[in-house]
């Protein structure tokens, strides 16, 4: 592929899909009020309001909460659920999946208010409960793909040959298995932090005001306010995802966890 | 415990525990949408067809028809606009390029609906980058109105959507098999005929279930149209959200969030016939 065309089409595409998070952190250092792109200037100030505003530091922490649990629970989840239906035919096996593998299509909002309702029928309303099983349930998925992609990739001669050796199954697997799919669970479990950290519209419906995650908070503040103080807490979210992206494309591979490698 | 199948249960146990969690909270939504609004109160009355009779009015077709016109011109702006990136991000030569590419390509897919919306609102607004730099240009001399418009929602939309497009798109180029490519140029195709006659309908099965897949989920976005849309350009989600934290009628909420599911159920659904049908002509090839 040498074409002139196709690739100034390619990067004039880029530039549509980065230009909206340049501009974020172009107006983030910008030391006026209104919004001014170029900026006119270079300030910190817009980093220091996001940093010490109350909402958004107690938002910070319900995120963290969240996010640590949710995340963790879903690598266990998606990891014991991606080795079960890899090894093990079950009946109800069809419905198990079909339940744990439909978050990915249900619209989150729907997830979200079945979550408020069942949150209010049972007086979970206040507390992280409630939050933690949507977001539990909205990650899981990816989790349980990466894990399973990677399952495929093992060869199981290793843990037959390990068996015949005298292992008992759970040195099996926590001395082969594992060991073997930990790069699988560790993309997984990073998809999922950062899904969680991020997801917005099933979060809009669980938390309360006390509880509400950073992305409800920044909300309610796009909503009230208009200047940069959203672009700095952006801009941040923006390069730590990308600087992860980088990293996990290095360590992880990131086209071969997506599945996408020119074979 | 027993020897063939070390771990089922253990690990059985808690997937069906989540699982039925999940199951209570859709059946809420199943059940609200038959009880009794009681206005001016979130507690509900007793069993009642009347939420399912409200959706016939006017409005509610126009909101549901936005939707579907707003996530069709989504997905096939978005089809048009990944398919040359997730061909450079399987097929381009050098190494550190094709890395770039997916880097810049899937980034955007993890920064979050909220960051990614208010983005855009920073380069659609009133005084937003597009149209100062209009102004600058001297091609404009009043702002052009983008935001709060279906324009300007579907422009945001669509970036929305491209990441997990360009991943489909470049899985479905991936499986491409170049012989087939090299055996029509060996014949005489020219690089156009070739991308045309042999690329495009091998990674046909791709295209059609990318543009579903994206259908779909564009048609429960939320943020981009409550933000950009700014209650000018409403989708259902945003009905939803009215219906629910607005006017506190909840069962009318989850009469439209099962419409919602079951639209999107209804799309997959058809997005595997389609994918069989042609998955079976090209088995033939």
């Amino acid at each position: 592929m040498r074409s002139v065309l196709f690739w100034s089409a390619v990067v004039l595409i880029l530039v549509y899909m980065t230009l909206p998070a340049v501009v974020v952190v172009a107006t983030s250092v910008n030391p006026t009020e209104l919004m001014a792109f170029p900026p006119t200037g270079f300030s910190l100030r817009w980093y220091e309001k996001a940093l010490t505003y109350p909402d958004f530091q107690e938002a910070f922490k319900s995120s963290l909460v969240v996010m640590a649990l949710s995340s963790t629970l879903a690598t266990l989840l998606g990891s014991s659920f991606a080795f079960l239906i890899f090894h093990y035919k079950f009946r109800g096996r069809g419905l198990l999946e079909a339940a744990l593998w439909s978050p990915l299509i249900i619209p989150h909002f729907t997830t979200g208010f079945g979550f408020l309702l069942l949150g209010s029928h049972l007086s979970l309303t206040q507390g992280y409960a409630v939050i933690v099983m949507a977001h539990l349930l909205l990650v899981t998925p990816f989790v349980t793909r990466a894990v399973f992609v990677s399952l495929s990739n093992v060869d199981t001669n290793y843990a037959r040959a390990a068996a015949n050796l005298g292992a008992t199954p759970s040195e099996v697997l926590f001395k082969i298995t594992i060991p073997l799919v930990l790069p699988g669970m560790i993309g997984g479990w990073l998809i999922a932090a950062i899904l969680s950290l991020t997801e917005f519209t099933a979060s809009l419906y669980v938390t309360a005001s006390r509880t509400q995650t950073l992305p409800v908070a920044m909300y309610n503040y796009i909503r009230e306010y208009a200047d940069p103080t959203i672009s700095a807490i952006s801009a941040l979210l923006i390069l730590s995802t990308t600087i992860i992206m980088i990293v996990a494309n290095h360590f992880l591979g990131l086209r071969r966890i997506l599945g996408i490698d020119n074979g | 415990m027993t020897q063939q199948r070390p771990f089922f249960i253990p690990f059985l146990v808690p997937a069906v525990l989540v699982a039925v969690i999940f199951a209570a909270a859709m059946f809420n939504v199943f059940q609200y949408s038959f009880l009794e609004f009681v206005p001016g109160s979130v507690e509900v009355g007793g069993f009642t067809l009347d939420n399912f009779a409200r959706i016939n009015r006017p409005i509610y077709y126009w909101v549901l028809l936005d939707t579907f016109l707003l996530s069709f011109a989504t997905a096939f702006f978005a089809l048009v606009l990944s398919y040359p990136i997730a061909f450079a991000v399987v097929r381009a030569e050098r190494n550190w390029v094709r890395s770039v590419l997916v880097v810049l390509a899937i980034t955007p897919l993890f920064t979050g609906e909220i960051v990614r919306t208010y983005s855009w609102m920073l380069v659609l607004g009133t005084d937003g980058v597009i149209n100062t730099t209009l102004k600058a240009l001297g091609l404009i001399e009043g702002s052009i109105p983008i935001m709060y418009t279906r324009p300007g929602v579907v422009i945001a939309l669509v970036q929305f959507a491209m990441p997990v497009m360009i991943i489909l798109l470049a899985t479905a180029i991936s499986q491409v098999k170049r012989d087939c490519e090299k055996a029509a140029a060996n014949l005489g195709a020219t690089p156009n005929t070739v991308f045309w006659r042999v690329t495009i309908p091998l990674t046909m099965p791709g295209i059609l279930s990318s543009f579903v897949v994206v259908f779909a989920w564009t048609m429960s976005a939320f943020s981009t149209p409550q933000l950009i849309g700014g209650g000018k350009v409403l989708m259902i989600s945003n009905v939803v959200y009215l219906q629910g934290f607005s006017s506190f009628n909840l069962p009318f909420a989850a009469v439209l969030s099962l419409i919602a599911l079951g639209a999107a159920l209804g799309s997959l659904g058809l997005m595997k016939l389609a994918t069989a049908r042609f998955e079976r002509k090209l088995a033939t090839v």
